[in-house]
């Protein structure tokens, strides 16, 4: 890491000593590190056993290298490390969670490792070929683009329902805390109170409603279609909150002159949405559908726990079905070989999405 | 509403126009009310029906059913099982305690470290190595795309050595680092919205950066670190993946109960419902009562 410090014109003698305990306490921290993890090592490949059972040591080790980075940064570089040490905290914690399972993840992906298997080896790049002869990843893989359009029809009831609370109406708190509570929900409880009950074939009074209205069988999962719509309605149930909150944000700070001639209202109305309104919402309405398509991708609790993916595959998500392939086969190997290579391909998508619509988006970064 | 386009809202028609609209626009907002609600209500209903209400479809109480405590009874919190022992109440409580733990253990970290990290990113230049404060901001939002699984596999392997599977404290780290995105996004937000003129003032009085940024900054901020702390509270305690994947009897969390419930559906539906509103009760709560800070929670430099 290298330093924001201007050098000092005159270091007087306790600066260089400050300094030099700085640079003392660092090394002491790496060397204590590193010493650790060598310990660790040997420990674990039985060349100086120890009856070490867990890398629990390492990880403390890792602690006060990070306490003694941070002591250091203010002993050597003073003002500028002090403020270093803002950053600093959250810094090592998300490299430490990210990169380092990052890269562990990608050995894990090159291994035929099973959960119930004793021992795993390395087995080249044979994941990657039983990957493009899957036909379950792709198949989850080709829902996911229907998933992701349907963010599409949820921001379009969401800017519906914006619009609707932003005119001038009365309870309005009471509307926009109803229209919020889905989004507080959790979608196992959503999975059962929906899919699992008002749903249910039989006694669910969504079923009843469609007999009602003369389909004798309802069944809402049991055609692929159905059921892909299915998950579809109850993902738009819990998410389109979250888009009208930003839409309607986006909509109050529209100057008044502006939101006084786009009111719904009859034809005028109509026309006034498509000429004013709706350009000046463009920079919100973007970043709002970016972000929700995020969170799109990462779609699996709903479909885990109402249909496992079927029936046949239909509203497998990525997720929801390397999830499947890690619970139910063990297969760690193959699954996260999936994981990393879905990672890849979102990577992908979402910077050819970025760099389409940034000009349209609020600054974010 | 007022009509500009066509000038005179005394005139008959503009009248009817204008109470047809806003009838529309009533109608409009109570459906969707209806649509948001119901499942809720249904919910609530249902943990006070029997079985024969739930095959007739039932849904007043009162009117077309009469309440039962049956699927209260079942998870052990009708009123006449509230003092005998049950042990699905038991694992009910325990899991309810550790959502809440690993939920807010998870988030005070993480508006900790993820308020520090936005102060300075919003008010220094950094420089380590070549990133600067546009990549350092980059980084850590990047890691909004990384979907759960890439993690997961990962974490499971490196849990185990490092002994924190099926603990709350793996979970309460998981979760931190879940939810620290969204607190640098909203506390950056906050931050610069406070002007830096307070700071140098108190500066200039001989305050440290730090005592400036606890005494001073802290304070102003609260507002959005509270919002910052609701959002993640909710995000946590409905997370599903990770506690599914990474607890097994220690640290499951409340969702994890509710999904093994879902199995045995048909049969128990007034304790799944029962369970269900138990889990969902808190959420409505902070819904109801906090709703102000969720909504400026969600809209920090999204909407303005």
């Amino acid at each position: 890491m290298a330093d924001a410090a201007l050098p000092d014109t005159q270091p007087a003698p306790q600066v260089i000593a400050r300094k030099n305990l700085g640079r003392w306490m660092l090394w002491l921290g790496s060397g204590l590190l590193a010493a650790v993890i060598l310990i660790q090592f040997l420990n674990a490949t039985g060349i100086l056993p120890l009856g070490l059972t867990d890398w629990r040591p390492t990880l403390y080790a890792f602690i006060v290298w990070g306490l003694a980075l941070g002591a250091s940064r203010v002993l050597i570089h003073g003002e500028a490390g002090e403020q270093s040490l803002f950053v600093l905290p959250a810094l090592l914690f998300t490299i430490a969670m990210v990169i380092f399972p990052t890269i562990f993840g990608l050995y894990i992906a090159f291994t035929d490792w099973n959960l119930s298997a004793p021992e795993h080896h390395l087995n080249g790049l044979d994941n990657l070929r039983q990957l493009i002869g899957d036909p379950y990843f792709w198949n989850a893989l080709l829902n996911m683009v229907f998933y992701v359009l349907a963010v599409l029809g949820q921001y379009v009831i969401a800017f519906g329902l914006a619009l609707l609370l932003n005119a001038g109406i009365k309870a309005r708190k009471f509307f926009r805390v109803s229209f919020l509570l889905p989004l507080m929900l959790s979608p196992v409880a959503v999975s059962w109170m929906i899919g699992k009950s008002l749903m249910e074939n039989r006694y669910g009074p969504i079923a009843s409603l469609a007999r009602t209205l003369g389909w004798e069988n309802p069944a809402f999962f049991a055609n692929p279609w159905m059921a892909k719509f299915s998950i579809m309605l109850m993902d738009a149930w819990v998410s389109i909150p979250f888009i009208m909150i930003l839409l309607l944000a986006g909509l109050q700070a529209l100057p008044t002159e502006v939101r006084e001639a786009a009111k719904v209202d009859g034809a005028s109305g109509w026309q006034s949405f498509w000429e004013i309104t709706f350009p000046l919402m463009l920079p919100v309405s973007v970043t709002a559908v970016i972000l929700r398509i995020i969170f799109e991708l990462k779609l699996a609790d709903i479909v885990i726990n109402v249909t496992s993916g079927g029936p046949g595959g239909a509203t497998d998500t990525v997720s929801s079905f390397i999830y499947r392939e890690y619970r139910d086969r063990s297969n760690v190997g193959y699954a996260t070989m999936l994981a990393e290579v879905y990672l890849v391909i979102i990577i992908v998508f979402i910077t050819l999405l970025l760099n389409f619509v940034s000009r349209y988006m609020r600054k974010v970064v | 509403m007022t009509d500009i386009v066509h000038g005179d809202a005394n005139e008959p028609a503009a009248i009817v126009r204008r109470w047809g609209g806003s009838a529309l626009v009533y109608a409009a907002l109570l459906l969707w009310t209806f649509i948001s609600l119901f499942p809720i209500y249904w919910t609530l209903s249902t943990s006070f029906k029997i079985a024969p209400d739930i095959m007739q479809g039932h849904i007043w109480p009162w009117l077309d059913f009469a309440p039962n405590w049956k699927g209260w009874r079942a998870i052990g919190l009708s009123p006449d099982t509230i003092g005998a022992t049950s042990t699905v109440r038991d694992e009910f409580l325990k899991r309810f305690a550790n959502s809440l733990i690993a939920s807010t253990g998870a988030s005070l970290l993480a508006v900790a470290i993820g308020s520090l990290a936005a102060y300075g990113l919003s008010r220094f230049e950094y420089k380590f190595g070549f990133w600067r404060n546009k990549d350092i901001s980059f980084f850590f939002l990047s890691q909004l795309i990384l979907p759960p699984v890439v993690l997961a596999m990962p974490f499971l392997v490196l849990f185990k050595q490092l002994a924190l599977l099926d603990t709350l404290i793996g979970l309460i780290l998981v979760y931190t680092l879940m939810v620290l995105p969204i607190v640098i996004w909203i506390m950056r937000d906050q931050f610069d919205t406070i002007p830096v003129e307070i700071e140098q003032a108190a500066m200039v009085d001989g305050c440290s950066i730090w005592g400036a940024f606890t005494q001073i900054v802290l304070p102003i901020a609260l507002p959005g670190m509270v919002a910052a702390f609701i959002l993640s509270v909710i995000l946590c305690w409905n997370e599903y993946f990770f506690s599914a994947l990474l607890g097994s009897t220690n640290a499951q969390t409340l969702p994890v109960m509710v999904a093994s419930q879902t199995g045995s559906q048909g049969i128990s539906w007034w304790s799944m419902a029962a369970l269900s509103t138990a889990a969902i009760a808190p959420l409505i709560l902070i819904g109801i009562f906090l709703e102000r800070y969720i909504v400026k929670g969600l809209t920090a430099g999204a909407g303005k």
